[in-house]
Order: C-alpha cells, then structure tokens, then sequence
C-alpha cells in the first residue's frame, strides 16, 4: 500500500547530513532489515516506525517526518540500537530529529510528549535527580490530562514506584553547570574545566 | 559346462547383519546347484574380504563371482579388480545389493528381508551364470583440442590445455580476441587490472606454439566421438570472400561461446530503445571508458542524476528472462562508484528488488557504494520512464517506506540480463549438447558434473552455460581444462565393453535403432543391410533394445535371456 500519493525524490541531502551531524551517527549505513522496528515496545502506536524513519531520513523527506507523532513516540529505551546490526543508535537519530523540528519551529504532532521532556529536563536541572510524583502531577495540570491512567497511577504510589518525597542532589549547582555548558557550549568552553570528583 | 559361481555374502558390520540372516543365506545358496562356492564375511571390501575372494577363487576354481553386499555404485570396481587379480574375467564378477536395496529398507523384518536378499542373490548368480566373458574397448585419442569463442572462458582453456603440452585451435567468430570483457571499462573488485589482464592474456594466446588462433571462423559441423572428432570449421566474414571449409580433427572440445547483450527494445515501458538516454549496462560501461568524457547519448551533457534500475527484463518472465542474471547487483555498485569517481557532485539511484551480493568480499563491495558513494538504493521496480523537458522522470516505488517515488533523472541504466551467445541453439544442434529453456547449454549433472555435457569429450566454460563473473567463469575454464587433460594423459581411450550389440540374422535394417538413440551410436550398415553399433558413443541405456521390432538387439551382459532368467528368481520363495 502506498501512502500519501507520490513524492518527489532530489538530490538534496539537507535533512539526512543535519541529522548524521546532530546524532553523530550514518543513517545510509541502514540496509533495512527491521530489526529495530520489530522490538521496538512503541512501533504499534508509530505511523511509520523507527526502520522507516531511517529511511524517510535518507529520502530526506523532512515534512513528512518532522511533523509526525513517530519522533515524539520514541521512549528512548535503545532496544533499536542495541539491535541493530550496523550498530545506528537509532534513538539518537529520533533525538535529532525532534531537535531538528524544534529548531525549525515545527508545531510537535504530539504536544504532551514535548510537554514531559520538558518537565523532565527541567526536574533534572533543579533538583539534580528525576521526581517521578512531581513529573506526573506537573505534566497531568499543564496537559490538563487530569484523570488518565489513575488506576495504575493509586497502584504504583501503594507499592512504593513513585515516591512522594523527592531525592535531591546535593550539587545541584553543578548539575545546573552541566545543563548550561551542553546548552550552551561556546561559552562553556572558555571557562575553567570542573576538577573530577 | 557347469558354471563354477563363487558368492561372498557381506555382513557390512551391522548394516546387513542386523536385518539380513547373512550366516544363514550363505548356507542355503551353498545348496544351490550353479553355486561352487559360498561364504560370509564382517567387511568383504576389507584387505581380509578381498582376500577370501582370491583364495576362494583359487582353491575351488571359480568362474564367476557374486558379491552380496551393498551397491554396485559403491565397490563394483572394488570386487571386479579382485576378481581380474584372481584370474576370472572381471566381467562376470557382478555386485548383489542387500544393502541399500535390502537391509536399509526391511530394518524391521528379517525374515522378509532375509527371502528377498535370497532373491537378489540368485537373480544374480542367474546373471553371472551368463555373463560372458568381455575386454574393455580401447579406442585410438586424437590429443588436440579445439575451443569455440575466443573471450576469457575460452582463452584460459586454451592457455592451460596448451600449457600441458597439448596443442590447442582457438576459434572466435569475431575479428580479434578479447570477447566480452573487453568491452568492459572497469572490473569488481578493484577497478583497476582488468583489462591489463586481459591483453597479457592475448599476447600469451598469440605467441604460445601450441596455440592456433583462428578468427572470423564459425563450427559449421561435427561428426565423430571422445577423441575422435572432426570438426569442420568455415573462415571469412559472411558475405566476404568464401573460403572453403577445412576439418580439423580433435579429441576434445571446450565450447566457450559466452553471452549477448538483452535487447532493450524489450523494455520500452521503462524507455527502453525508445530514449535515447536509457542504456544498458554495456552502454555504459563504453560511456565510462577512461580518458573520455562522460556525456549522455542525447546531447552530450555529463549526467548528474542517474538512476541504475536492476533485474531489467531479468526475473522477469514476462519478459523472457525467468533466471537471476547474477551479476548485476555488482555491476550496477560498480558502475554507480565509477560514475561517482567520475562526477563527484552526482548522485546514484539504484532500484532493486534484492540485492544479490554472494561471492567473497562482494557483500562488503555493495555496502561501500551506499555508504561512501551515497548510492541510494530503492527497493522497488520503476513502472515507468518518461522524458520531461529533456530529463527522465522515474517512477518507481519504494516498497520499505511504502512511498511512490519520483525521481527526475538525466540519465537511466538498464541493468539487464545476459542472454546466451546468437546461435548456441544451432551450436548446440551441431554439438550434440543439449541447450535450457533459456538456450544455455546443460552440463552433464547440475550440481555433480558441472564443466562436462552429456556428450563425451564436450566441455563447457563461462557464460555459455549461465551467468556468472569474471573470476567463476576462469575457474570453470580451468576445471574444464582439466578434465580435457585428463583425457589426453591415456595413449589411448579405454570404453566399457558392456554396449549394444546387433544379432545380425535377426536384424531387418529397419533403423528404428538409429532414431531411438540418444546418442548417436547406431546407423546403417554403408554396404550390408544391418544395422551398426558405434561402441564408442555407446553408453548401454538399452533403449535400442527395447525399441527393435525384431529383438535383433542386446547390450553385452544384459542379455533379454539373462534379464527373464533373473526374473524367473524373484518373488516365489514367500509371501514380500
């Protein structure tokens, strides 16, 4: 079956050398044998998944991609890349490619996911460590998502997998340097190399 | 006279004994009134079996020999040498199998297998009973070898037959030597060294004493057998001046005639012979050649989008080629890095189906050009080609992304398929070598006789009898080289005496014979009315005999009286 009617191939390889560039990794290496497609936990909610994103990636189909739930989906877990035979760390390549769309002012096909990355890096950079209880509680208000998965959610809390009490990071400051120097790395470059622990 | 038959039941450790009471048959055959002799033994093909059999040859002055034991397949030379070393003609030592016929099928019921192993037994003691006593056929050699296509195939034949010290005439139809290969501008896996190769090889063919390089000449006929051919050859462009056709006579024959190009005519939905700017991969492998300028047929622009489109009329029977041509896939990542080579800022597409990369290092090959050449590779077939504004407009599918794909292309290579040579059929026909249902030759066995056909003394190298590269193609000339030495290492041709024979009172010249015979063996007497046996061509099928209306043929020791007589064994010693 043939989607979306036909495109056209050119010999513009933005998108693919943007991403090889941002993700440090050769997309054309891929010989698409589905093997990270086939363990992947999330390629039944994905349109395309992680095999064809590769693909779409070297026929630098940069709209239809950038656009789609499926970079979103991703959960980062590198059971592709721990899989794949030309060793492509493919939830690298995911990684980039929402890079990718964000730079390019994408509007996220899916909004709650972009909303918990957020979250999360903003949990990490303040208190040194994942909170799950405030992740959860910060994501359900800014989604508004307010009732979702509450069930599993009085289970998990009753046997302890989601601790109410935060763990902190006593050098929270020096996390907050590491953020800034990967965000910025320019100026962190001319300032003082941190002395190992 | 009372035969004197000698039977030597094996045990074969347990694969008989286990199923087959063999102490117990040997008795009982002790009873029979042909049989002088009878004995078993653990392992008959040992040096303790053989052994047995001489002295027991010996002692009790046998005549005949059966050896109840496994397959003739397996030791029937074994026994018959035996036998010859003891003084009996080797010919009437006959092999009973109450292996694999017997005691590997009845595991489970000896008493059954032990009455039909008593059976086989005796049908052959029938048999040897009337064996006569024959010589094996000595046939005179001819020690010259005539190849047919002067290209790689056939050139590194000749080379290594001339090399033994035999003398070699080479005959190409076309004005110079070279064949296909030399209309290549590169060679996998290094581009460079092909066509060095290639005139070193020439040069050797040309100044090598024991070589006769007849070119613009064609086989016209073929008569004779294993070591006695003639072969009459015709030289002259056709329609030039006639030169009269001359024999050569040859023992051997390597047929090398190699392969012709898919008319792309065939393929006019992908454009091709229809646009001038789809070619074929031989196109261009010419358009490549070093020094000259890469430029497409239409208006000399050099290509910066070229789509290579693979299994072009190949796998394909609609379109006459059911057969995977082989090496495409390694000609089309070839070519694709030469074109790279050539214009670095272009870009390659490559349609596929599958890519087809056995053979070593190749696999490695394929994966370089789309990982340094950024060869992009499309699985899918193009449904159709279309000019647009002076460029190609591809369409294809690519079936990994489920997407219809469109690519504007300057240039389209069709990677079609090898067909064989023009004129193998008829070759063939001459030869007395069949041809496939594509129109390549047939070896002897697909998998078991792979340089040989079924015809004696004829020999296959290269392409002409399937696709195959470079490197395939001279290790087949070589082992068909081989095989000719072989034959030419006797001073003289030894046949097995074990042929058709003619009762000529009985036989009313009707040729029946000689239509029926596969191999040619059987004509007419020239003066007698009878007809003739050529024991050289002969390999004792029977199937003459079997169609004589007058049942005026025999195969020597297959006589139709020795078969009902072994017949008459079978079957009534218990309920099988």
């Amino acid at each position: 079956m043939l989607i979306d009617g036909r495109v056209d191939v050119k010999p513009d390889n933005s998108l693919m050398h943007r991403v090889n560039a941002r993700a440090e990794q050769q997309v054309e290496l891929c010989y698409h044998c589905h093997k990270c497609t086939a363990g992947c936990p999330v390629a039944q909610e994905m349109r395309f998944g992680p095999d064809q994103v590769l693909l779409l990636v070297q026929l630098n189909q940069q709209d239809r991609l950038l656009s789609s739930r499926d970079i979103w989906l991703c959960a980062g877990c590198e059971a592709c890349a721990t899989r794949c035979p030309n060793e492509i760390d493919i939830a690298r390549v995911m990684d980039a490619l929402r890079q990718v769309a964000l730079a390019e002012g994408v509007r996220p096909a899916d909004t709650s996911s972009v909303k918990f990355h957020r979250l999360f890096l903003f949990l990490v950079e303040h208190l040194g460590r994942m909170n799950e209880a405030g992740l959860l509680g910060a994501h359900k208000l800014w989604t508004g998502n307010l009732l979702a998965d509450l069930g599993s959610g009085a289970v998990m809390v009753a046997k302890g997998k989601i601790p109410l009490v935060p763990h902190v990071l006593r050098d929270r400051a020096g996390m907050r340097r590491l953020f800034s120097r990967s965000l910025h790395p320019a100026a962190a470059d001319s300032g003082a190399e941190e002395p190992g622990p | 006279m009372k035969s004197r038959i000698g039977v030597f039941v094996c045990h074969c450790g347990h694969n008989i004994a286990s199923s087959v009471d063999v102490p117990g048959l040997a008795e009982t055959l002790r009873r029979h009134p042909d049989v002088a002799f009878a004995a078993d033994y653990k392992y008959m093909c040992s040096d303790p079996g053989q052994q047995l059999i001489r002295q027991a040859i010996a002692d009790h002055r046998l005549d005949g020999v059966v050896v109840a034991a496994c397959s003739p397949a397996m030791h029937e030379t074994t026994f018959r040498r035996t036998a010859e070393g003891a003084g009996v003609n080797p010919y009437r030592c006959e092999c009973a199998n109450i292996r694999e016929q017997v005691s590997w099928v009845h595991q489970h019921d000896q008493p059954a297998a032990t009455a039909k192993a008593g059976d086989i037994v005796r049908s052959i003691v029938e048999r040897v009973r009337q064996d006569e006593c024959l010589e094996p056929l000595t046939l005179a050699l001819t020690r010259r070898c005539v190849v047919i296509g002067g290209g790689i195939a056939g050139m590194q034949a000749a080379l290594d037959v001339a090399g033994a010290g035999y003398p070699v005439v080479l005959i190409e139809r076309q004005s110079a030597l070279g064949g296909r290969m030399a209309q290549l501008s590169g060679t996998y896996l290094t581009l460079e060294g092909g066509s060095e190769r290639l005139a070193q090889m020439i040069a050797a063919i040309e100044r090598h004493a024991n070589i006769q390089v007849l070119t613009e000449a064609e086989v016209t006929a073929c008569s004779g057998y294993v070591g006695n051919f003639q072969v009459e050859v015709r030289t002259g462009r056709p329609g030039g001046a006639e030169v009269t056709p001359f024999t050569l006579d040859a023992g051997a024959i390597v047929v090398a005639t190699g392969w012709d190009p898919y008319d792309l005519s065939r393929l006019p939905e992908v454009g091709g012979g229809l646009l001038p700017d789809v070619v074929s991969t031989l196109d261009f492998e010419r358009m490549l050649a070093p020094g000259g300028r890469l430029a497409r047929p239409s208006d000399g622009v050099v290509p910066r989008q070229v789509v290579f489109i693979h299994c072009a009329g190949s796998r394909d029977p609609e379109h006459g080629v059911p057969y995977c041509s082989k090496t495409c896939c390694m000609v089309v990542a070839k070519q694709a890095m030469m074109f790279r080579q050539r214009v670095p800022e272009g870009q390659a597409y490559a349609f596929y189906i599958d890519l087809r990369t056995a053979g070593k290092g190749y696999e490695e090959y394929v994966r370089r050009s789309a990982e340094e050449h950024g060869v992009l590779y499309l699985r899918g077939k193009v449904s159709a080609v279309a000019a647009e504004n002076g460029r190609l407009r591809v369409s294809g599918a690519d079936t990994l992304s489920d997407l219809a794909v469109d690519i504007l292309a300057d240039l389209v290579v069709l990677a079609t398929p090898m067909v064989p040579a023009d004129g193998a059929v008829p070759l063939g026909q001459t030869l007395h070598i069949s041809t496939d249902a594509d129109g390549f030759f047939n070896e002897a066995h697909p998998k078991l006789r792979p340089v040989e056909t079924l015809t004696a003394g004829v020999y296959l190298a290269g392409t002409c009898q399937g696709p195959r590269d470079i490197p395939e193609t001279l290790a087949q000339a070589s082992g068909a080289a081989a095989k000719v030495m072989q034959l030419f290492s006797h001073a003289e041709m030894t046949q097995s005496p074990t042929v058709a024979a003619v009762v000529e009172d009985l036989c009313a010249a009707c040729a029946t014979c000689v239509g029926t015979c596969p191999y040619g063996a059987r004509s007419l007497h020239p003066v007698r009315a009878v007809a003739v046996v050529n024991p050289a061509l002969c390999q004792g099928c029977g199937a003459c005999v079997v169609a004589c209306p007058n049942k005026a043929c025999f195969v020597r020791n297959w006589r139709p009286t020795q078969v009902m007589a072994m017949l008459d064994q079978v079957g009534w010693s218990g309920d099988l």
